[in-house]
């Protein structure tokens, strides 16, 4: 059942069947080269690698989750970095809790900086979050309420372009500036860090970390195929004339407010469940997740790969993190300017991203041999 | 007895405005407007740019609420309660000025989003094109032609293909009453002829509010001609007496 569900969804689409092979294979690949390859073989993987590869993976369903509102729905969204953030934050303070008494202070009612500001409880609104479960809903909650209530009311009010992207931008910005008070609870501007365990597994050893970047990877595969489970039924259809003329769509009888609030939501929790796969593997999450820019950020890594095709948006988005490892231990300060060069030549040159010059040179291929299968 | 004419009147419309103004910053785009279109009734409006056409159409469909008067569907619907998507549920389909499709989506997609069905987010996710959305979708292109255009982006096709495959989208979506915003612009010599068949075919059935500058397009339907001026009704008739109307003679020269 299962299977036919995933075949129907992945039929003659070549490049989603790819996609999603080459992921499943990095997620059982990487983990082997980690863990079962000794270290001084030249193919063996770090596990510093390991967990730099998982943050991509997590920036990369993050960009899926943008895509799927931006790329159809023309929803411009410069605030998905909150969701994010919303998401690893719920994460964080499950990992706080795991801390128990093992903390600087030793206190195994408070976390560290609750008792580092003389605070005698803990505040309402932590409890529970040493309860996986709870706090994995919450990861999803959280920031899909928010949306939804943010949704209810731009949706409803019709705003739309530039307008609703200002307002996105300055929902995190907000955000921001509420997250670096200490009085809000969440470990002001150093955030929450020096996390032990998970279930009980030891966040520094290897095994807990292949198990997080395979996870993350199962992840991204499932989101994808839910994405384009939505992008192939006649609700993507429904979003694409959104997109194009959101007018039409009214006249032809759909309400497109429920439609953009029903995709703006679930993207909001894609984003939400990439944050919490992100924060137990870099291992600190802090108010500058907040920040505007990196809700940008993610805009560029959708354009460059490719925007409306879903697969684009993981390629952009791994391609342009590894530009930024790189370039960032190279030359740190150059690289806010090699991004906006390299937003600026894809929309000129590449419209539709590193996705349209695959399908370019896909295409010289095809032409180049046509009596190949006559 | 005033008011028993009105309410009878009300009774016999399909659409019935009555005392509709709306102004734009002060501006009267609409001053006063009140018009009648029975059920099955094909009606042209005529009028020089400016004259409010457009503005009317986005009264009844939603998109603009009145200022001032009534504007009532199917005698007991007040349409100024309903926005975009509730009236065109409610079986009113319009055609825009500047022919609207979906770019992106294939011809046969367009006319797909257009069947009758569940509106909602849900219906459409498990949504599964039935055979008798098959067929409606294959009358359609009897109708409007583009059978060979199916699988094409609507982007594609040329401005009179445009049109008529925005016609195709009101006709599979089987409103009682179409508005249908100049609809010959672009279109063939040809097309238009079609065009004007098709609209006199589906009277009786469906009531047509057409709106056209091209007097050759209005002459050929046939049928009762408004004239709309600064907002409100100028004239009525036959395209020959609302032409020999010295009023009407006199706005459409003054331009
Ligand atoms: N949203 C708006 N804001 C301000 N003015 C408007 C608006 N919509 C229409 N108008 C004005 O109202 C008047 C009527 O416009 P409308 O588009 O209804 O004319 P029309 O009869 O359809 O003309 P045409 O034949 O050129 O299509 C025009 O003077 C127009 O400039
Ligand atoms: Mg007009």
């Amino acid at each position: 059942m299962k299977n036919g569900l995933i075949n129907t969804l992945l039929k003659d689409d070549k490049a989603s069947q790819r996609f999603i092979l080459i992921l499943m294979a990095v997620s059982i690949l990487v983990p082997i080269l980690n863990l079962l390859v000794p270290e001084s073989w030249p193919i063996h993987v770090s596990t510093y690698t390991v967990t730099l590869l998982g943050k991509y993976l997590c920036f990369a369903l993050l960009a899926l989750a943008v895509d799927l509102i931006w790329g159809y729905c023309g929803i411009l969204s410069l605030g998905h970095g909150a969701f994010f953030a919303l998401g690893g934050y719920a994460m964080g303070m499950y990992l706080m809790r795991q801390i128990g008494d093992r903390g600087v202070y030793g206190n195994p009612e408070l976390p560290d900086f609750m008792v580092f500001l003389n605070w005698q409880e803990l505040p309402w609104y932590w409890y529970g979050f040493d309860n996986f479960g709870f706090a994995m809903l919450m990861v999803l909650l959280v920031p899909g309420l928010l949306a939804f209530v943010f949704g209810w009311f731009a949706f409803r009010s019709r705003v739309t372009g530039v307008y609703l992207s200002i307002i996105t931008q300055a929902m995190t910005y907000a955000l921001m500036l509420a997250f670096f008070r200490n009085e809000m609870g969440f470990g002001g501007n150093n955030g929450l860090t020096d996390f032990k365990d998970i279930l009980g597994f030891d966040l520094q050893s290897d095994y807990t970390r292949c198990t997080l970047f395979f996870l993350t990877a199962l992840s991204l595969a499932l989101a994808y195929l839910a994405c384009i489970g939505i992008v192939k039924s006649k609700l993507g259809r429904v979003l694409v004339a959104i997109r194009d003329a959101e007018s039409r769509t009214r006249f032809m009888g759909y309400r497109v407010e429920h439609y953009k609030l029903f995709v703006f939501v679930f993207s909001a929790v894609l984003a939400g469940i990439a944050g919490a796969f992100y924060v137990p593997q870099v291992g600190i999450i802090n108010p500058g997740e907040f920040t505007p820019i990196n809700s940008i950020e993610i805009i560029i890594w959708v354009a460059i790969g490719g925007r409306g095709t879903l697969y684009g948006a993981v390629i952009g988005a791994i391609l342009v993190n590894y530009g930024k490892t790189w370039f960032t231990g190279a030359f740190p300060e150059l690289w806010l300017f090699m991004l906006g060069g390299l937003f600026v030549v894809a929309t000129i040159y590449l419209p539709q991203g590193i996705k349209g010059l695959f399908d370019k040179w896909q295409s010289r291929q095809n032409t180049a041999t046509p009596t190949a299968g006559a | 007895m005033q008011e028993h004419s009105v309410e009878s009147l009300a009774e016999k419309s399909i659409l019935y405005m009555s005392g509709v103004s709306k102004s734009f910053d002060g501006f009267k785009a609409i001053n006063n407007l009140s018009l009648f279109i029975k059920p099955g009734e094909l009606r042209a409006i005529i009028g020089p740019n400016g004259a409010g056409k457009t503005t009317m159409m986005d009264l009844i469909t939603g998109k603009l609420t009145p200022d001032t008067g009534e504007i009532y569907f199917r005698h007991d619907i007040d349409l100024t309660k309903h926005d975009e998507a509730d009236i065109a549920n409610l079986g009113i389909g319009r055609k825009f000025q500047k022919p609207t499709v979906i770019e992106s989506l294939t011809v046969f997609e367009n006319l797909e989003l257009a069947l009758q069905g569940k509106r909602g987010v849900f219906e459409s996710l498990l949504f599964k094109l039935d055979t008798e959305g098959k067929q409606r979708i294959e009358e359609v292109f009897d109708i409007i032609g583009l059978g060979a255009k199916s699988a094409h982006a609507a982007g594609s096709l040329a401005h009179g293909e445009k049109q008529r495959l925005e016609i195709g989208v009101l006709l599979v979506q089987n409103p009682d009453l179409l508005l249908v915003d100049e609809p010959a612009a672009g279109m063939t010599d040809e097309e238009t002829e079609q065009l004007s068949n098709l609209l006199k075919r589906i009277q009786g059935d469906h009531s047509v509010v057409v709106v056209e500058h091209d007097m050759e397009f209005i002459r050929s339907l046939d049928t009762e001609v408004t004239v709309l001026h600064e907002g409100s009704v100028l004239a009525g008739g036959t395209l020959e007496q609302v032409q020999q109307n010295e009023r009407v003679v006199e706005v459409y020269l003054g331009r």
